[in-house]
């Protein structure tokens, strides 16, 4: 296939998923879908409500993944669930910290979270210092976070982004100070991890479904539906190609 | 209205790299190539201002005596320090390369050391707080991995499990396994661009 064609298929890929999220919005708006149960994403919900009762900190961290490298779009889900936490959460007398190891993620969480201060009926005024840059490697910014989980108050943490395997300090910390946790990260080793650390944990795709399933916004549940619907897509043609590659086989002399 | 113009450029950047990205036009591929160095000139310029905002932090929790305070004391004077130095030296002299080497980089080496031990502790503790059968299989495959790697004395790699189950595990489970989560992170990837593109999410601000 030669590269123009390449480019045509990537962009029809591109325009019919957005086709699909836009008219799926539309028809699913009065009908919401349903999508399976997720049991980490109630016990965040349940983590934010305790946050708010007891005048609790909620912590987001975002990871080191930058904003204009591969890894920009684990980072800009993170910072849609900040969003969506920010606004669960003005009402109370603390509103959320956000850490990110990128300067750039830092910069867009202070954003974050003054716009979810301006709209919502903030119980205080924005500090500029809710969002912060904690370092610039990954360990430095894994030792930058230790304080913070350990002596702000936190009564909840959320690891939404690009981590690699220093995450395991931060469950670790978590676990050690008896503070629930959700990890996700769209680094493999970074997975496996956070797996064997005991937090509450969302593997592969799960980290990008966060916005349906904590109420972001229409779109991102039609996106949910369309993630599915061009994974069928996939699996089609992967059953597809290894039924081709089996009969080549036979039919080869 | 800052919010709408934000968004406005937000969405007309990204269509314009899109294009550009699939179609060898030119005229798109200079502005995608225009723009992504900007975007790499503004995330540059981010560190920047990153820096200060750390520093505000930890000088704001010397000031309020906070918890910790004296930690973010030996921070701004590192900072402050390794700054001047390297301004006055430039970045690739001698003593700026002698305070990362002898500093910072024995610093992040103790770390990984340590998450080694604290994940040695968590895979113990997991078996103890998520006892079930995914749990005992990701135990199970890590030894066995790891055995399949040894080298003993006189006999070489460990028969069987070296030269055939690790092989077989790691090339068609393990491989299989990250090729299907990869798919799904590629997809998650292309939604979450999209949602940015319509305008959906604005991590840039704006209501």
């Amino acid at each position: 296939m030669t590269t123009f064609w390449l480019g045509v298929t990537g962009f029809a890929v591109v325009l019919v998923s957005t086709g699909l999220m836009l008219a799926l919005s539309a028809l699913r708006r009065k009908s919401p879908p349903l999508f399976r149960t997720i049991p980490v994403f109630e016990r965040l919900q349940d983590a934010v409500g305790r946050a708010v009762e007891d005048g609790s900190c909620l912590h987001v961290s975002l990871g080191n993944g930058g904003i204009v490298t591969p890894q920009s779009a684990s980072a800009l889900v993170g910072l849609s669930t900040l969003r969506r936490l920010a606004d669960l959460t003005l009402a109370s007398d603390q509103p959320p910290v956000a850490t990110a190891g990128e300067a750039s993620l830092a910069i867009l969480s202070q954003a974050t979270l003054q716009a979810a201060n301006q709209t919502a009926a903030a119980g205080t005024p924005y500090d500029p210092t809710s969002g912060r840059l904690t370092g610039l490697t990954p360990f430095s910014y894994a030792a930058g976070l230790l304080p913070v989980v350990a002596d702000e108050n936190v009564s909840a943490n959320v690891l939404l982004g690009s981590f690699g395997v220093e995450v395991g300090l931060l469950t670790d910390i978590a676990e050690r100070r008896s503070v629930y946790t959700l990890a996700a990260s769209d680094n493999l080793p970074a997975q496996a991890v956070i797996y064997a650390s005991g937090t509450d944990f969302l593997i592969g795709e799960e980290l990008y479904s966060a916005g349906a399933y904590l109420d972001a916004g229409p779109l991102h549940k039609s996106s949910l539906l369309v993630q599915d619907l061009l994974r069928w897509g996939i699996v089609l043609l992967l059953v597809v190609g290894a039924v081709l590659k089996i009969f080549q086989g036979l039919a080869a002399p | 209205m800052r919010g709408l113009f934000s968004t406005v450029i937000a969405m007309a950047a990204g269509i314009l790299v899109l294009l550009g990205y699939f179609f060898s036009v030119q005229l798109l591929f200079d502005l995608r190539y225009y723009l992504v160095q900007v975007a790499v000139i503004l995330a540059g310029f981010a560190v920047f201002v990153g820096t200060i905002n750390l520093l505000s932090v930890h000088i704001t929790k010397i000031r309020k005596k906070q918890k910790g305070g004296i930690y973010g004391l030996f921070l701004v004077f590192a900072l402050l320090l390794t700054f001047f130095v390297s301004a006055f030296f430039g970045p690739t002299a001698e003593l700026p390369v002698l305070i990362f080497s002898t500093i910072q980089l024995p610093v992040e080496a103790s770390l990984m050391a340590l998450l080694t031990v604290s994940l040695t502790v968590a895979s113990i503790r997991m078996l103890r707080h998520r006892m079930n059968l995914f749990s005992i299989v990701f135990l199970a495959t890590a030894l066995l991995s790891l055995i399949g790697m040894l080298t003993l004395p006189l006999l070489g790699e460990v028969p069987v499990l070296g030269n055939m189950l690790r092989p077989y595990l790691v090339q068609v489970f393990a491989a299989g396994g990250a090729r299907g989560i990869l798919i799904g992170v590629a997809l998650g990837t292309l939604t979450a661009g999209l949602r940015i593109l319509l305008g959906a999410d604005r991590p840039y601000g704006g209501k």
